[in-house]
């Protein structure tokens, strides 16, 4: 038996592939369409878009459906594609005070201008497993959508309009004071520098906006238990649609669509140094993609701790919070493990064999003692 | 007083001050002794030391001593470049022949300043010492910074060093944590020593530590000093160490100095209220 | 819906867009204009994982061209799974030629090896990165190493190495170990082997080196002093293999894989697969030369 080469490695992989594929297929059921995956798993779909960096609901569904719903591997798919996307502008801000409002709460004051609108949540159901959802056919979601519809009175529906924000209520007062400096107006395209410490707000919050919900939350859910100094309040949280506009070359101003998202402001009181100094209240801010309300409300509460002075706890630490929840690169990294790693490990082998040799001429006597274990 | 020898300083300090906050043009006006406070009435900000001159002589012991807040600590701390200064200007004579105001100097310049004329001992020896590395490890982080690369001859300084001051040899290799007090301040005096600096700063270095293990302590930083001769700067609260240590002492108050002279005469006969206190309270 | 002809087009030649390439172009000029010195990039997402190959991928795809002869090893073998897909991917984006033979090759990109025969000035040879940051062990924060780099602040390695020597009698390091570039930086050299690092000095080919997940690249320029960090009395050595040889060649002066069998036996074997197949052909094989090789017997 000598040593042979393994020159198989080519077609290792291209079995292993074929096997995926296998694996994806083998039960031979219908083909998922991508618009019912777009569809009927919308909040997958939203997550997807705002890891991915990238809002395009359809391709965010095929990339669902490719990576057999694996929701890390959907979104690296989508991040590779944007990338080979020609950046063509830079859209103006968006005002989220022009969105159409789906959803709009605050847990700072009871009433609202414009009132609570729970809008679709699933907040105040109840997690029981509904197996009828195992029988649903066609009919039934027509019949569902004739009689939504048939509770639906034209005459009696109000005027489309927007909503001031809640904050602004805070600003009148003088309560809300401004944060940041001349840097933090600056933008820092992420996708086109590498991010250097201290980080500029902008990029920040880029890097939090494409930041995977899990690794948000792990580190917001730390903050508010302690290990930071965050707990805020949602001052207000909204989900709706908002227009997205352009400067054309010849500098006019144009509407190119509109895209969902959820929006945060959570307020936190702000310490100050100065002892005469009144207190004021200071916003965390977060925005994504689609319907993800603990991924905006996550952002907000770390946009706030990465701005306190102590930096001690991990959600206060710039620097642990953007490069750890970055999820393709802690994807990538934590799987790479997986390689062959058998040089590298050569390498230190030969010095623990080293030092462990060492150890024995200094006492001979151990050395003396193991081969006394041995059997005669 | 600084008027014998004028040219000979080793250290020469002007106008050192340093202020929190956002200070106006009245800010210095009102506070210091005077007023007995450091606090700038109209815009808060906080006087931590003002006005600070003063000349070191080489091989002379210079006491500063004053109580919490008087901007002791801060003295020493500006020269060796923890903080930034607000205003003024030193000068040090090993360095680019005394023509260069060290507190100008680039981030790179201030480091060899400090690796190879400087010294600094800390009331807590975490500030002074890496407490991730043995004992022998923070004496050869100087060492190497000075440029020596053999482990043979960084261990035999270290162990010199760490006898001279009376740790013994055999725990080089253990880590501070696992010290006493006393012994903790004894690796970073042998650290700040090792690259033989001209100045050595000690902030508060016994404060803290029982009567009899600062008495060792002060015995060691006195035989130190007539053995290799390094002008040192003595920051403490308490005269009895301003005493058996320093040549000449100033006395601070809210930031500036009150009283300057020989230790001897500030004893004998103190002119300032303040320092008159000071004296009247000492055991 | 998506009325998307994408996927049946052709790419753009090395699937990098052009601006992006000549970022990438513009970054490694840097780089070999500073040796050793860490050049922050955009490092756009690939189609490959993050931490398999992205940085590597990178400066792969921004300098070669259509004449190049391709050649990709992982831990020294062109068989390796990863290499595999890299290679197609690389084929696939540029239709290059690719090679397994050394020589032939003008372009090598590597997963934490180099190769045993000697490069020569055609050649480019490029590294695959985990971590860039040489000083990562003792400081964990970015800020600071960038600071500490900017100003030759590198008492807390040198510190390090001491601990080590007084913990264990030698210093523990054993792939990737930290050099010093053109006497001014300390340099991450990617976790090869200590067999490896000598042939960083005054090679004759131009090391690149692409960190895609820590964004930045760095090189050694050809005829650059390369110096792995050492006292004068605590030396570097590379690894040490006395007493095995490679059980299909006999050889014993390249770097060796350990491979247990089925019934429990331990064998060598050469770990460099083009250059085992060489010496196993009896072909022409011109390995490198340095001072730690040339104490070795034969």
């Amino acid at each position: 038996m000598g040593y042979v080469a393994v020159k198989g490695g080519s077609d290792a992989i291209h079995n292993s592939r074929e096997l995926v594929e296998f694996y994806r297929l083998k039960d031979a059921t219908t083909p998922l369409d991508i618009w019912q995956v777009r569809s009927q798993l919308r909040l997958a779909v939203d997550k997807v878009m705002g890891e991915g960096g990238l809002y395009g609901p359809e391709y965010a569904a095929l990339a669902l459906k490719q990576s057999e719903g694996d929701v890390f591997e959907a979104a690296f798919i989508l991040r590779a594609f944007r990338a080979t996307l020609q950046r063509k502008y830079y859209s103006l801000p968006i005002n989220t005070r022009e969105m159409f409002i789906k959803r709009k709460i605050s847990s700072s004051f009871r009433e609202i201008p414009g009132g609570q609108v729970l809008g679709p949540t699933r907040d105040y159901s109840q997690r029981m497993l509904d197996t009828h959802m195992a029988d649903e056919e066609s009919a039934h979601v027509r019949q569902f959508l004739e009689s939504f519809a048939a509770k639906i009175d034209p005459a009696r529906l109000a005027e489309i309009t927007t909503y001031g924000k809640v904050i602004d209520l805070l600003k009148e007062e003088g309560l809300l004071k401004a944060v940041g400096n001349d840097e933090d107006t600056t933008l820092k395209d992420i996708t086109r520098e590498a991010i250097k410490f201290p980080a500029p707000r902008s990029a920040r919050l880029q890097m939090l906006a494409r930041a995977e919900t899990g690794g948000l939350m792990a580190l917001g859910y730390s903050s508010m238990r302690g290990f930071g100094s965050v707990h805020p309040t949602v001052g207000e949280l909204r989900y709706g649609t908002v227009p997205v506009r352009v400067k054309d070359i010849k500098g006019r101003i144009r509407y190119i669509g509109k895209i969902e998202v959820t929006e945060a402001e959570m307020i936190a009181e702000m310490k100050s140094s100065s002892k005469k100094a009144i207190p004021y209240y200071s916003i965390g801010y977060g925005l994504c993609f689609g319907q993800n309300d603990t991924k905006a409300i996550c952002m907000g509460i770390l946009d706030r701790a990465m701005r306190s002075p102590d930096s001690s706890s991990p959600p206060n630490d710039q620097e642990f919070v953007l490069y750890h929840t970055e999820g393709i690169e802690s994807l990538g990294f934590t799987n790479h493990l997986k390689l062959p790693h058998y040089v590298t490990f050569q390498s230190g082998l030969s010095n623990v064999r080293a030092a462990v040799q060492r150890n024995g001429e200094k006492n001979p006597k151990k050395t003396e003692d193991t081969h006394s274990l041995q059997p005669a | 007083m600084s008027g014998n020898n004028n040219d000979n300083w080793l250290l020469r300090v002007r106008n050192l001050t340093k202020i929190y906050g956002e200070p106006d043009e009245n800010t210095l006006n009102l506070t210091g002794p005077e007023y007995n406070s450091n606090i700038c009435p109209a815009t808060e900000s906080i006087v931590a030391c003002a006005d600070i001159s003063f000349d070191l002589y080489p091989g002379e012991v210079l006491g500063i001593v004053g109580e919490s807040g008087s901007g002791k600590s801060t003295v020493v701390r500006l020269l060796h470049f923890d903080m930034e200064a607000t205003a003024g200007a030193a000068w040090l004579r090993p360095y680019a022949d005394g023509g260069i105001n060290i507190l100008q100097e680039s981030g790179q310049k201030k480091r060899f300043i400090r690796n190879y004329l400087m010294g600094m001992v800390y009331q807590n020896p975490r500030d002074g010492l890496n407490f991730r590395f043995s004992s022998g490890g923070n004496i050869a982080e100087k060492l190497i910074m000075a440029g020596n690369f053999h482990v043979g001859s960084i261990r035999d300084r270290a162990s010199m060093l760490l006898e001279k001051t009376e740790v013994p040899v055999r725990r080089m290799d253990d880590r501070p944590s696992s010290f006493s007090g006393g012994m903790q301040q004894r690796v970073q005096i042998a650290k700040a020593i090792a690259n033989n600096p001209p100045l050595l700063f000690l902030d508060e270095v016994t404060t803290g530590l029982d009567v009899s293990v600062q008495a060792k302590v002060l015995d060691l930083i006195r035989e130190l000093q007539q053995d290799l001769g390094i002008a040192m700067i003595v920051v403490s609260h308490d005269l009895s160490v301003i005493r058996m240590l320093s040549d000449r002492t100033i006395v601070l108050k809210n930031g500036r100095i009150v009283e300057s002279g020989l230790t001897d005469q500030i004893l004998q006969d103190p002119q300032h209220a303040y320092s008159q206190l000071l004296v009247s309270s000492l055991l | 819906m998506i009325a998307n002809k994408k996927y049946t087009n052709t790419f753009n030649f090395a699937f990098i867009d052009e601006a992006t390439k000549k970022e990438i172009r513009r970054k490694l000029l840097k780089a070999v204009a500073i040796p050793g010195y860490q050049v922050p990039y955009s490092s756009p997402e690939m189609p490959v994982s993050r931490g398999w190959g992205t940085g590597g991928l990178h400066v792969t795809l921004a300098v070669i061209g259509r004449e190049d002869i391709f050649k990709i090893i992982d831990q020294g073998s062109d068989a390796s799974v990863n290499a595999c897909n890299l290679r197609e991917f690389v084929q696939r984006m540029t239709g290059c030629r690719t090679t397994f033979d050394t020589t032939e090759a003008t372009l090598i990109q590597s997963r934490h090896r180099i190769t045993e025969e000697e490069l020569n000035e055609r050649q480019l040879f490029i590294f695959q990165v985990p971590q860039p940051e040489p000083l990562r062990g003792v400081e964990r924060y970015e800020n600071r190493t960038r600071q500490m780099h900017g100003e030759a602040d590198y008492a807390r390695m040198w510190v390090s190495l001491y601990e080590s020597f007084v913990r264990y009698g030698d210093i523990m390091l054993g792939a990737g170990y930290p050099v010093k570039v053109n006497d001014r930086y300390i340099m991450a050299p990617s976790p090869i082997p200590r067999w490896d690092v000598p042939n960083l000095h005054q090679s004759k080919a131009l090391f690149l080196f692409g960190a895609g997940r820590e964004k930045r690249l760095y090189a050694v320029p050809p005829h650059t002093r390369v110096e792995p960090l050492e006292f004068e009395d605590v030396k570097f050595n590379i690894e040490n293999f006395s007493g095995s040889s490679c059980s299909r060649t006999g050889y014993k002066k390249a770097f060796l894989d350990e491979l247990y069998l089925d019934d429990g036996s331990k064998h060598h074997v050469i770990n460099d697969s083009n250059f085992l197949d060489k010496l196993s052909e009896k072909a022409e094989a011109k390995q490198h030369s340095n001072k730690y090789l040339n104490q070795l017997g034969a």
